[in-house]
């Protein structure tokens, strides 16, 4: 085992090995250690988990705290314009990512009966359906185009949109303000500013379901006498987010992925029934939402190291997920590989809720996208497409692309 | 070969209706694991460890007899 790796400085966000692989950094700490170290990039001296079975440890671990509001909680990247952090973040009622057990356990809860596989599975015909549509109005179009607005961003958004109660003519604005809460460069109190605009832009709407409750999920949820209207909100703005930002980035970047490995492409589309798979293995290999942190509530032992109360612990679940002791060249994209057990969604109480929705809608998206635009390419030179290493998820800005043929 | 399933530690998150989806379900309140039918347990042992093992929540118990 190779000992020799320096305590780093926190971890960078730049790709310097490819789009599609982590830093070599991270790479080297793997390599080193599944559990090193990290002097983080304000001075707090914690911890950083790289290795498959380590990050299952430490995230299934409810001595591990998500909490912001129980000390500092220290980030493993560098926020440029960020000064450094000098109070706990106080809790925003709902946002149950944030919480632990009891109060996630009840907000969830309250859930996870909506994003059962059953249930994405009577979805999957109109989401389908969705894909197409927005696809028809993709072939209207004339080359090259942005793949992001039109297509990778409108789908996902269109169906949680259509799954909360959301109006869809709303999206410019709220989509603006995720994705300026989500940007690393904005100094921090912009971010939280923001984040209160879109609060109250989701507080309005909460208002207006408590009244005029309709058929979608916040309505549901308003009719509940055992939730407050700060905790819809809260709610509403996590799934909001969470349910546009992660398959969109998915969905452009897997589809940029694809096109880079145009062998596998070619698989996928002469087998189709590979497309499960598929989707797995580009969530394994893209790992769009990297980076994550925790907070030790208690003097603990994880992988041989104790670790002492009042740590921050980072993890990368893109390291995690090209483990070597995990999966066999893990560098490489694969798509009849068995991907199960990958980290993308997380693990332990906060594994993401949403990931039966978020695969149905990568199935029908992807199978989409391939089956109509059989010629589908880059437009600009791959080097030229800007990747979003300045942002919490990680993806394309933009992906221009071309095609000479539309099929049905 | 013995499985049980916690309901009080699951989450809900249907990794066990993915892997094994005639051993397992969700309830259509909560999402919580429900066992559909323990006589293919044995017949799905593979899939069934395998479920244990993705659970997030660590809410399923293999016992091998």
């Amino acid at each position: 085992m190779n000992t020799e790796v320096p305590v780093p400085h926190g971890l960078p966000t730049e790709r310097d090995n490819g789009p599609f692989n982590p830093h070599s950094l991270t790479a080297r700490l793997r390599e080193a250690r599944p559990l090193s170290r990290m002097v983080f990039p304000d001075g707090h001296e914690g911890w950083m988990v790289t290795g498959h079975e380590v990050t299952r440890q430490l995230l299934a671990d409810p001595r591990f705290s998500s909490r912001m509001d129980l000390d500092i909680l220290h980030m493993p990247i560098e926020l440029p314009g960020q000064g450094e952090m000098t109070e706990p973040i106080p809790q925003q009622p709902g946002m149950f990512v944030r919480m632990d057990p009891p109060d996630h356990t009840r907000l969830r809860g309250m859930l996870t009966g909506v994003f059962t596989v059953k249930r994405m599975r009577l979805l999957e015909e109109h989401i389908i359906q969705l894909v197409e549509r927005q696809l028809d109005e993709l072939a209207r179009l004339t080359p090259p185009v942005d793949l992001v607005r039109e297509f990778t961003l409108p789908v996902p958004s269109l169906a949680i949109c259509e799954l909360l109660g959301v109006p869809y003519e709303d999206r410019d604005d709220f989509q603006s303000k995720t994705s300026r809460s989500m940007d690393l460069k904005l100094p921090m109190e912009e971010r939280l500013a923001v984040a209160m605009e879109s609060a109250e832009y989701m507080s309005g709407l909460v208002r207006r379901k408590r009244t005029e409750p309709g058929d979608d999920l916040l309505s549901d949820l308003a009719r509940r006498d055992d939730v407050s209207d700060e905790e819809l909100v809260g709610i509403g703005q996590l799934l909001l987010g969470a349910g546009h930002e992660t398959t969109a980035n998915m969905l452009a970047l897997g589809t940029f992925a694809l096109l880079r490995h145009p062998e596998q492409l070619a698989d996928l589309r002469a087998n189709p029934e590979l497309m499960q798979g598929a989707v797995e293995e580009l969530m394994r290999f893209l790992s769009i939402a990297d980076i994550g942190v925790r907070y030790a509530t208690e003097d603990l032992e994880l992988a041989g190291e104790t670790i002492a109360k009042g740590s921050s612990v980072g993890v990368s679940l893109l390291a995690a997920n090209h483990d070597p002791a995990k999966f066999d060249n893990p560098d490489t994209l694969d798509i009849r590989r068995n991907a199960r057990g990958h980290v993308a969604f997380g693990h332990g109480i906060h594994q993401c809720l949403g990931q039966q929705l978020a695969r149905v809608e990568m199935r029908a998206g992807f199978e989409g996208l391939l089956r109509r635009f059989p010629s589908l390419a880059l437009a600009i030179p791959a080097e030229d497409v800007k990747l979003r290493t300045d942002m919490q998820i990680y993806g394309v800005h933009e992906l221009p692309v071309t095609w000479d043929e539309v099929a049905r | 070969m013995r499985l049980s399933a916690d309901r009080d530690t699951c989450v809900g998150a249907g990794m066990c209706v993915l892997t094994a989806p005639e051993v397992f379900d969700q309830d259509d309140e909560q999402g919580r694991v429900v066992i559909l039918d323990p006589g293919v347990v044995d017949e799905r042992a593979e899939a069934v460890r395998e479920a244990a093992v993705l659970c997030p929540a660590a809410a399923l118990t293999v016992t091998e007899d």
